[in-house]
């Protein structure tokens, strides 16, 4: 749950996405949603010489179970203010 | 929401988990990301061959087979010329 929020405040930053197909796409983040499923706008294949597939696609959605990562802006999440918040929620979770 | 809701009576191009291709025209989807693709086609590619087009009609593509789904943009699709076009199929997606 507490990724899925850090995604929302993500929204409209430009970020990549790596499949677990080892396919790399880069675009702006429009949407997420509980399963981690992605919306990208104005997307763009890394190496698209040899992955010619979606030349025509601006944009697409991702279904959130193919995500290996996503990589985000270093100054778009504040880390330290995120640490805190997953060891919360992991002291919440041992406490039930 | 990311739901597929904008996609839907238009031209769209799914990756199936296998490496496939689909193009087709969004008819429905629901919440578990099962779609339906009307006048679909599959887009076979091979490395020394072009590209070839097997149509399939109307398909349902259950939603854990989906790796990505994407809008096509009408006018460069086709002016694209398939023939031309050489490439590796997708990898499949491994775990």
């Amino acid at each position: 749950m507490l990724i899925f929020s850090v995604f929302k405040t993500l929204t409209d930053q430009t970020v990549i996405v790596e499949l677990k197909n080892d396919l790399l796409i880069t675009g702006v983040l429009k949407s997420v949603d509980q399963f981690l499923n992605i919306r990208l706008d104005n997307i763009q294949v890394s190496d698209e010489a040899r992955h010619p597939h979606m030349i025509a696609v601006k944009n697409c959605f991702i279904r959130g179970s193919v995500v290996r990562y996503v990589q985000i802006p270093a100054d778009a999440v504040d880390t330290q203010l995120l640490e805190d918040a997953t060891r919360r929620e992991a002291l919440n979770q041992t406490k039930r | 929401m990311s739901s597929l809701q904008g996609y839907v009576d238009r031209r769209v191009l799914v990756i199936l988990q296998d490496g496939r291709v689909i193009i087709g025209m969004l008819a429905g989807y629901d919440q578990k990301s099962n779609v339906v693709l009307s006048d679909s086609k599959e887009r076979v590619y091979n490395t020394d061959e072009p590209v070839e087009e097997i149509p399939l009609g109307l398909y349902l593509v259950k939603g854990d087979q989906i790796v990505l789904i994407g809008e096509l943009d009408l006018e460069e699709d086709e002016s694209t010329d398939l023939s031309n076009i050489r490439a590796e199929p997708l990898p499949a997606i491994r775990y």
